[in-house]
Order: C-alpha cells, then sequence, then structure tokens
C-alpha cells in the first residue's frame, strides 16, 4: 500500500508542479468553452442547449491532451523498468497512475464546471447536472485512455496515435454523458437511466483498464 | 542445490539465447556469479551487454535458457532482487534530490536505510533540496547511486555504471561496490572502462 501511495503523491506533485498536467489541462478546458459562444453566436437559448455537449467535449479533449504522457514520461526516464521490476504487480501501479492522473488533471475540470456553466448560460441545476456527469464520466475516459497511453509506449509512437485510438473509445461515455446531463435539464426521459450506464462505463473500465494497460506494458518490454 | 554456504546466494544462467528485433544477439550464454563477486561483462557495442542486465532484470524474456537466483529470499523473484541501473536514472526533474530518493526509497519498499547517509555517501548531502533538473549528468548519476544504498537489495545490475563520474566519484563508487560485495552482495556490471575492483570478466560474443 505504501508503494501505491507513494506512486500516486509522486504523480500528482508531478502534475502540480510548474509544466506540470494539472493546470494546462485547466486552461485548455476554459479556452475551448471560451471559444464556443464566438463560434456559435450569441443566441443565448442556443447556447445553453449546446452547453452540456460542449462542456463534454471540452472535458474530453482537455483530459486526452495530458494522458499521452501518462507512461511515456515514466518511460523516458527509465522509472518504468524500475516499476515493472518492483514487487507491486503491475496491474495496481496502472491503476494508481491513473487514479493519480484524474485527481490531478480529471478533479479540476469538474471543479472548473460550475464557472464554465456561467459562460454558456446554463442555470443551476443544469451546471450541476453536467457536473455531476462528468463526475461520474471522467474516470472512464481516464482508465481507457490509458489503455491508449500504454499503447503509445509500447509501439514507440506518442501523441496523435493515442488520440486517435482513444477518441473512438469514449464516444460511449460522451454519448450517455450528454444524454443524462440533457435528461436532467430538459426533460422528458428520465436522468437515472442514462447516469447508471455511465457509472457502469467508469466501473468497467475501472476494471478492464489496468489489466489491459499492464498487459501492453508487459507486452510490449525491451 | 550445489553446496552453498547458509546465506550465500549464487547467481547463474544457462544456456541463455537473446533475441531483439527478430535477430539473435547471443546464444548459449553460460554464466555464474557467487555472493561478494563481481563480474564485468565486457563485449563489442551490440554484443548484448546491456539485454544480458535487462534479461536478469526480468525486463526481456529470454527466447530459451534459464537464469535462476539460489539462496535468496524465497519469497520474491530475481528482479524484486535486484537494482537495474540503466542508462536512463528514473529521476523526475520536478522533483527535489530528497524527494526523488523518498519516492524510490517508498515505492521500492523492503528494508530501507537513511536517506541523508545515503545522499552524503554519494555526496550529494549539499543538493537535498535542489530540483533534480539542474543536477548535472555525473549529480544524477550520483543520486541513482543513493537509491541502490537507501534500499538494500542483494543484486545490483550496473549497465556502464561509471559513466559521467569524475575520478573522485569513480573511487566513491568503488568503495561502495566493495561494501556492497562484503555485505554479501554480488554486482554484475556491463562495461568498457575498467571497474575500479576486483572483477571476474565474462566476455560476450567472441574476441573483438
Amino acid at each position: 500500500m505504501t508503494a501505491l501511495a507513494a506512486l500516486i503523491r509522486r504523480d500528482i506533485r508531478i502534475a502540480l508542479r510548474v509544466g506540470g498536467g494539472a493546470l494546462i489541462g485547466v486552461l485548455f478546458f476554459l479556452t475551448v468553452v471560451v471559444l464556443m459562444p464566438f463560434a456559435v453566436g450569441p443566441d443565448l437559448a442556443l447556447l445553453s442547449r449546446l452547453g452540456p455537449a460542449i462542456l463534454w467535449l471540452g472535458a474530453l479533449l482537455a483530459s486526452l491532451l495530458t494522458l499521452d504522457r501518462l507512461f511515456m514520461a515514466d518511460h523516458e526516464d527509465g522509472s518504468l523498468d524500475l516499476i515493472t521490476m518492483s514487487r507491486t504487480p503491475l496491474e495496481l501501479a496502472c491503476a494508481a497512475k491513473a487514479l493519480a492522473h484524474w485527481l490531478a488533471a480529471g478533479l479540476p475540470l469538474i471543479v472548473a464546471t460550475p464557472v464554465l456553466g456561467l459562460l454558456l448560460n446554463l442555470d443551476m441545476v443544469a451546471t450541476g447536472a453536467v457536473a455531476l456527469t462528468l463526475l461520474a464520466g471522467t474516470p472512464a475516459l481516464t482508465f481507457t485512455g490509458m489503455i491508449g497511453a500504454a499503447l503509445a509506449v509500447t509501439l514507440h509512437r506518442g501523441g496523435l496515435l493515442m488520440a486517435v485510438l482513444v477518441l473512438p473509445l469514449s464516444i460511449p461515455v460522451l454519448i450517455f454523458g450528454v444524454a443524462a446531463s440533457q435528461a436532467a435539464i430538459t426533460g422528458p426521459s428520465s436522468f437515472g437511466a442514462p447516469f447508471s450506464i455511465l457509472c457502469a462505463l467508469s466501473l468497467v473500465s475501472l476494471v478492464i483498464g489496468p489489466f489491459a494497460a499492464a498487459a501492453s506494458l508487459k507486452h510490449g518490454l525491451d | 542445490m550445489n553446496g552453498l554456504v547458509p546465506g550465500q546466494m549464487q547467481l547463474s544462467g544457462r544456456g541463455v539465447i537473446c533475441v531483439r528485433g527478430g535477430r539473435e544477439v547471443f546464444s548459449g550464454l553460460d554464466f555464474e556469479a557467487v555472493s561478494g563477486e563481481a563480474v564485468a561483462v565486457t563485449g563489442r557495442n551490440g554484443s548484448g551487454k546491456t539485454s544480458l542486465l535487462r534479461l536478469i532484470a526480468g525486463l526481456l524474456i529470454p527466447a530459451g535458457g534459464t537464469i535462476v537466483l539460489d539462496g535468496g529470499d524465497a519469497d520474491m523473484t530475481l528482479p524484486e532482487q535486484c537494482h537495474y541501473l540503466g542508462h536512463r536514472d528514473a529521476l523526475k526533474s520536478a522533483l527535489s534530490v530528497a524527494e526523488n530518493l523518498a519516492f524510490w526509497a517508498d515505492f521500492l519498499g523492503g528494508q530501507r536505510f537513511d536517506a541523508a547517509e545515503s545522499l552524503a555517501a554519494v555526496g550529494l548531502e549539499h543538493a537535498a533540496d535542489l530540483p533534480a533538473a539542474f543536477l548535472s549528468a555525473g549529480q544524477r548519476r550520483r543520486l541513482s547511486l543513493a537509491r541502490l544504498l537507501t534500499v538494500r537489495r542483494p543484486v545490483w545490475l550496473l549497465d556502464e555504471p561509471t559513466n559521467a563520474l569524475d575520478a573522485a566519484g569513480q573511487d566513491m563508487f568503488g568503495g561502495l561496490m566493495r561494501d556492497h560485495l562484503a555485505r554479501g552482495g554480488l554486482i554484475i556490471a556491463a562495461t568498457h572502462a575498467p571497474l575500479g575492483i576486483e572483477s571476474r570478466e565474462l566476455r560476450i560474443g567472441g574476441t573483438a
């Protein structure tokens, strides 16, 4: 346990230091959302109708932005070798790294959502609904994205390859995330059904992600 | 097995075959090392010195043959009893020297020694709060060595360990290796330069 706690602490600390991923993700999220009204125009009704989708897309892109470094940085400086050799099962180490990434890069997005909701003319209920669906859905984005991050190390290709691999996997999360937010705002369909599926997607990815990522990293040993 | 004194370990490889990228790097390699012994792996560039260390560390899968450690901790696998000091130093530039060392001590676990003493032993005690980004290549290598002192493991796998170390650093490192061997550890080092301690040579891939 101390080993996993140490790994989580280290990754969060690095993300919060200057040049780390946490702040960049939030700033990117902010930029994407601020740009939208300029592109869509000053139609308040349209903005509030598109609001949940814009927030979800922004969060999706922002969480991808820093995810490709998840294993690549450790691979480049040799840390991954030592993590692989250690007593800690690689699956648990992968899960710890993804959790740290979510705490440092995913949680700030959710905290920023109410502020950004104001920019999109969303009322309190709508903003709350989007924040709640993001809280339930972003772990799925991180834990499926982790598979792509591990493949990027195995295949020695970073960046764009990972986005191409991961974005299709995140389609179900996006569909049910936006569906649940819309249901809470406009009705008439129930909020519960899509929200439950969203939670299920997160739970499934929590189980599959670490094993798939660890399998990929072990396969790519060299 | 083969009459080892209690507390003594033997690392041995039999008929080890290494294939990388579809090319056979070496095959039928036999080697052994016992407690208190240093083996210097030599050979020309590309002969598979680093590959051999990574095979022992479990970071490569041998295409054939076996590598076993007799007399070690039965609860632990061979890689878990090894320290691997590779070309890449496993340091995070954003963290301070002390934080880097503390992380590896916490993560690797096991018997732990005072980090400040280890830093003093490698001559980095004045730099403990400095971010690792500001360290020179030699200082980074010294910090990696401090990891081997803070967390004790019986087998040291060293890849070109004296690279980037100045003359004083090499003397210091020689002393550390002698201490490690005296405690019953064993060392496998891939090297071009003389190790600076008494060692047995294992030559890979014929004569240069």
